[in-house]
């Protein structure tokens, strides 16, 4: 299991790269494992778009569950990650590279210091287990 | 104790084995001031009598099988061939259930999907769901798939006046709690013309009715055009035996296809169970309640099938799912895949063209008759309006006298309809019985 | 081997059921209107009735073998029930045909609502809806409705256990409502702390399923019901579940103020490969009003001479029609018949045997497998399906194993609360020796899992398929055969 030091994370189990002020995210080998075998993804947002922390940035199917991934600070849209739609199988063989899902403007940087590290996220996935 | 199979002994083993002294015991946790009510029920009665209690109470109808029937709106007495009740008379059809555990289940899997493909085959849609509680239910759910398809942008529903009354009443109660606006049926003069006036960016959905309520068959192609271009999606209700004989509307244009089961092969029980027939186009999919079986393959190299996309139901997605439905009507859906497999391409097309030739016959005679006319002169499929001298409960008072089943009274929906019957006429109404309809009808206003 | 589908036992020209020859003058189509292929199969009759008979052969149902789907009920189907709900009387009457020549079928019904009001202890019955779901939707329809019509229309949250089924939050979405999650504690009750923080003015209601989903009676019952009436809430029963309670206990008496039934499950109506069902919903006096658009009602009085005239009738503030016609008649005589074949003292042995046989399983398989609420328990229980020191087997892998034994397996992976659920529910319909070879069966199962997981891994091998490929049916999804090109845009 994976839990890239680079990166945060939220507890809704996405990542987030900063890079000046931009982010990209996606969500995390711990998600994608929990979920299994992706069979579909949809992005529900696009270029240009406002979206503020926690509202929906795109929908991800398993054969057993459905999933939500929500932004985890707030942010406007600059790219989206077309090909994912038709390869959704990206989110389990490369969570943090080629299956980022979308890319923003961070809106409000002061949102980045509520995340989790890595440590910190690896250790809320821990507890999770039984 | 019917179908209890437990002796004393059975008992004195189980529990002693749980470690209790008696029965009772196995309610501890129940508030003692509310146990073991003494329920105001009947004493049991045996299989041996209840067959003649229950017959007594059945033979206080009448029913179909002794009149002539002219009765339809909504429900319609076909002919039903005999493998139908035989096939859902096996006992691993009906007593298995959702086949959540594929691999014991193929019977009723592959079932369902042979019903979604001859389903589709007829309404021209895509994909089809296993099924829903009935046509009214089904078209209250295709208007929350196009609710869901805008995204929760869009709160406009265009609903037909020609739709079935109750269909409508049904949209109106499950949209209760969405802050929806509703219209076009508040006058039976709005026809497509003027619904597709009503359409806008704000519509989510228009909905028609084919034949509609009435019997009349028009083409909405203008209407399908009119609703791409507001963006809304078309929903057409069908009477799916209609469509053995007329266009499917797919060809129209239409997103969803719905509508009531019951004609195919299921008898007419006073109401229900019946089926919900839900088919609509692949890009929907995803939004469409139901169950849904697809194509798959096993561990050993074996064409199969499973339940899918079940990440959209309850049992996964809890309150986010697209529909609460669980329990659907699987044996129903069955029994319509059964009746259109042994009727067949020639079968269902020889059905729906007995249906139409008589019902034009009856109309033709009635028409002819001097107290009465008929409502409309366009095209119409089995049933057909007729204007009444009197009041259509008085006339089907007198038509019992001569065993006959007379029609709707379309009064009690549509005000200004007052005097006036809705007729249905099927394959199994006979010349000699529509001629003596003909006759009564005669009598009775002579009276 | 597989069973060829109807399209592809199809034969060009080959026709089914023959049909009388049109005997009346015919009438020219309308122009435009008709369409010019049908694609539908051609077979005889023949090959028609051995395809649905082999297709059969591969299923499993309650008269094949144990079935002990938890939540589900899956008693034995009684076939008299099939001969009644065929009776022509009841069979070929038309939901539309005057109420004074239906009055048998009225009859039926309203002693039907009657005994299900008095099982429950409520003062009203609709049999309008469908299955369990739909029952659901009216009952918060009905709860929304009540707060409105006093002129609150702040209250808009619905409290839903977290061990509660699905169709419960989605019921509430449906509805307009929102969803407010209470957590379970560590008994397996509602959580009364996480509960009475909740509970506010903008509460509409709970769901509540009693017993709950890991089959056990609600400890604090009366406080929770308490505690959301004091906030000015309403209490839904989820009624799944009343086969541990016939005539032991009423949820009405307890102060649910709404509670839908299963039919299919409770009253012993064949479940069908997927429904039909029945779902009645029932209410106490002040929501009486509410019910369902119509209900039967006695329009006059009988006497020693003659029976009362019934009718249907539109409650007063009722929330609408939710489906179409009355409900399912078909499905309410055999309801009936089932009710009048148990009588009084048969329901409550229903109810007896359907808990002993639950605790029974209970005692002889938890040590065997970990039963984490493990104290007396009603109709069913929930049981963990997995080992510490055999990490590679789940609770799927052990459902599969149980087909190689006869034995359709239980509800996996529900409730959510319990890791690798496996509910347990036999019913009273089962002997002793059915419960103790699914007994001998799990604790075979459970040695496998240690001496050699593989073969539950590949299981199941006796069944006439092995495990279906269920991520290549979601990616791929062919819904379909025969498709038609069907999009003129």
């Amino acid at each position: 299991m994976e839990f890239p030091a680079n990166l945060m994370y939220t507890d809704n189990d996405e990542w987030i790269r900063v890079e000046g002020d931009i982010g990209t995210t996606g969500i995390t080998d711990y998600a994608q494992d929990q979920l299994s075998d992706i069979v579909y993804l949809e992005i529900a947002t696009a270029v240009g778009e406002r979206l503020e922390k926690g509202k929906t940035l795109a929908e991800v199917e398993s054969v057993k569950a459905a999933a939500y991934v929500y932004m985890p600070v707030a942010g406007i849209i600059t790219e989206v990650n077309e090909e994912l739609a038709d390869t959704p199988e990206m989110v389990n063989s490369s969570p943090f590279d080629e299956a980022w899902m979308v890319k923003f403007e961070i809106i409000d940087p002061a949102e980045l210091e509520d995340l989790l590290d890595a440590t910190a996220y690896e250790k809320h996935c821990q507890e999770r287990e039984h | 104790m019917a179908y209890i199979p437990h002796t004393d002994e059975d008992r004195r083993t189980m529990l002693a084995t749980i470690g209790l002294k008696r029965m009772d015991d196995l309610y501890d946790a129940i508030p003692q001031d509310v146990r073991f009510p003494d329920l105001n029920l009947p004493d049991p009665i045996s299989e041996m009598e209840i067959m003649g209690e229950l017959r007594a109470l059945s033979e206080a109808n009448l029913e179909v099988q002794h009149v002539s029937c002219f009765l339809g709106a909504g429900a319609y007495n076909h002919f039903i061939p005999s493998v139908v009740d035989h096939t859902i008379r096996r006992n691993e059809f009906y007593t298995a259930y959702t086949p959540y555990q594929p691999e014991i289940s193929q019977g009723t899997l592959q079932a369902i999907y042979e019903y979604q493909s001859l389903v589709c085959n007829l309404t021209g849609m895509e994909v089809s769901n296993a099924s829903h509680y009935d046509g009214a239910t089904a078209l209250a759910e295709a208007v929350i798939l196009a609710l869901s398809q805008h995204r929760g942008k869009r709160g406009k529903v265009v609903l037909s006046p020609a739709i079935h009354p109750q269909f409508r009443q049904v949209v109106r109660t499950y949209t209760q709690g969405m802050g929806l606006t509703l219209v076009g049926d508040e006058s039976l003069d709005n026809g497509v013309e003027e619904l597709a006036g009503m359409l806008d960016k704000d519509t989510a959905l228009v909905a028609v009715q084919y034949p509609d309520f009435f019997g009349r068959i028009e083409d909405f192609s203008k209407l399908g055009e009119a609703a791409q271009e507001a963006g809304a999606l078309l929903c057409v209700v069908v009477n799916p035996l209609a469509l053995g004989l007329l266009k499917p509307p797919s060809d129209f244009g239409a997103d969803v296809v719905v509508g009531e089961g019951q004609p195919l092969g299921i008898p007419l029980a006073y109401g229900g169970p019946y089926l919900g027939i839900f088919t609509t186009r692949k890009k929907y999919v995803r939004k469409m309640a139901g169950r849904l079986v697809g194509e798959t393959v096993d561990s050993r190299g074996q064409r199969g099938y499973v339940l899918t996309l079940t990440p959209r139901e309850q049992h996964i997605r809890r309150e986010k799912a697209t529909s609460n439905i669980c329990t659907n009507q699987g044996l129903m859906a069955l029994a319509t895949t059964v009746y259109l497999s042994v009727m067949g391409k020639h079968g269902l097309r020889k059905v729906a063209e007995l249906c139409y030739h008589k019902a034009h016959y009856a109309a033709e005679q009635i028409a002819a008759l001097e107290d009465y006319s008929l409502w409309h002169d366009g095209p119409f499929f089995h049933e057909f309006v007729v204007n009444c001298p009197r009041p259509v409960t008085e006339i089907n008072d007198r038509l019992l006298d001569y065993d006959i089943l007379g029609g709707y009274d379309l009064g009690k929906d549509y005000p200004a309809l007052e005097n006036r019957m809705l007729v249905a006429v099927t394959e199994v109404n006979s010349k000699e019985e529509i001629d003596d309809l003909i006759s009564a009808l005669e009598e009775i206003t002579h009276d | 081997m597989i069973e060829p589908l109807i399209y592809d036992l199809s034969s060009p020209g080959r026709e089914g059921v023959k049909l009388p020859e049109v005997d009346v003058p015919q009438t020219a189509f309308p122009e435009g209107l008709t369409r010019e292929d049908l694609p539908l199969p051609e077979l005889s009759e023949i090959d028609v009735m051995r395809h649905f008979v082999r297709l059969s052969q591969f299923n499993h149902g309650v008269d094949t073998g144990f079935y002990p789907l938890g939540s589900c009920t899956m008693k034995y189907n009684p076939k008299v029930n099939e001969d009644t709900a065929r009776l022509p009387g009841f069979a070929f009457s038309h939901p539309l045909q005057d109420t004074e020549t239906a009055q048998g079928n009225l009859a039926l019904m309203y002693a039907l609502q009657e005994w299900l009001g008095e099982i429950g202890g409520f003062a009203g019955v609709s049999l309008q809806p469908a299955a369990g779901a739909h029952g659901e939707l009216a009952g918060i329809l009905i709860i929304r409705a009540y707060h409105r019509d006093r002129g609150d229309d702040r209250r808009t949250k619905i409290l839903v256990p977290d061990s509660a089924h699905g169709t419960n939050p989605a019921t509430t979405t449906m509805s307009g409502m929102e969803v407010i999650e209470i957590a379970s504690d560590e008994r397996g009750n509602v959580d009364l702390k996480a509960l009475r923080g909740h509970c506010d003015d903008c509460v509409a209601g709970l769901m509540l399923t009693n017993p709950n989903t890991l089959g056990l009676f609600e400890e604090h019952v009366a406080e929770v019901i308490e505690l959301i009436h004091g906030c000015g809430g309403l209490v839904y029963g989820d009624g799944a579940n009343m086969n541990a309670l016939l005539g032991v206990v009423r949820p009405g008496d307890l102060g649910f103020d709404v509670l839908h039934y299963n039919l299919h499950k409770t009253f012993s109506t064949p479940h069908g490969g997927g429904g039909p069902g029945s779902g009645p919903v029932s209410v106490l006096k002040h929501l009486v009003d509410f019910l369902p658009d119509p209900i039967v009602d006695v329009i006059e009085e009988g006497n020693d001479e003659v029976p009362p005239l019934y009718g249907l009738v539109r409650p007063s503030k009722s929330i609408g029609r939710v489906k179409s016609f009355h409900g399912h008649f078909g499905v309410a005589v055999r309801a009936y018949t089932y009710m009048r074949i148990q009588g009084k003292s048969g329901l409550r042995a229903v109810a007896d045997h359907a808990v002993l046989n639950a605790n029974y399983l209970r005692t002889r398989l938890r040590d065997t497998y970990h039963v984490p609420y493990d104290r007396i328990c009603m109709h069913e229980f929930v049981a963990e399906g997995w080992w510490e020191d055999a990490p590679q087997v789940h609770a799927l892998d052990i459902a599969k194993r149980l087909m190689d034994f006869g034995i359709h397996p239980p509800t996996n992976y529900f409730p959510l609360v319990v890791r690798e659920a496996l509910m347990i529910e036999p019913t009273e319909t089962e002997s002793i020796e059915m419960l103790d070879a699914f007994t001998d069966a799990m604790i075979k199962i459970a040695e496998e899992a240690r001496s050699d997981p593989e073969i539950l891994k590949t299981a199941p091998h006796n069944t006439p398929f092995g495990r279906l490929d269920e991520v290549k049916a979601a990616r791929e999804l062919v819904l379909c055969c025969r498709p038609v090109d069907s999009d003129p845009r």
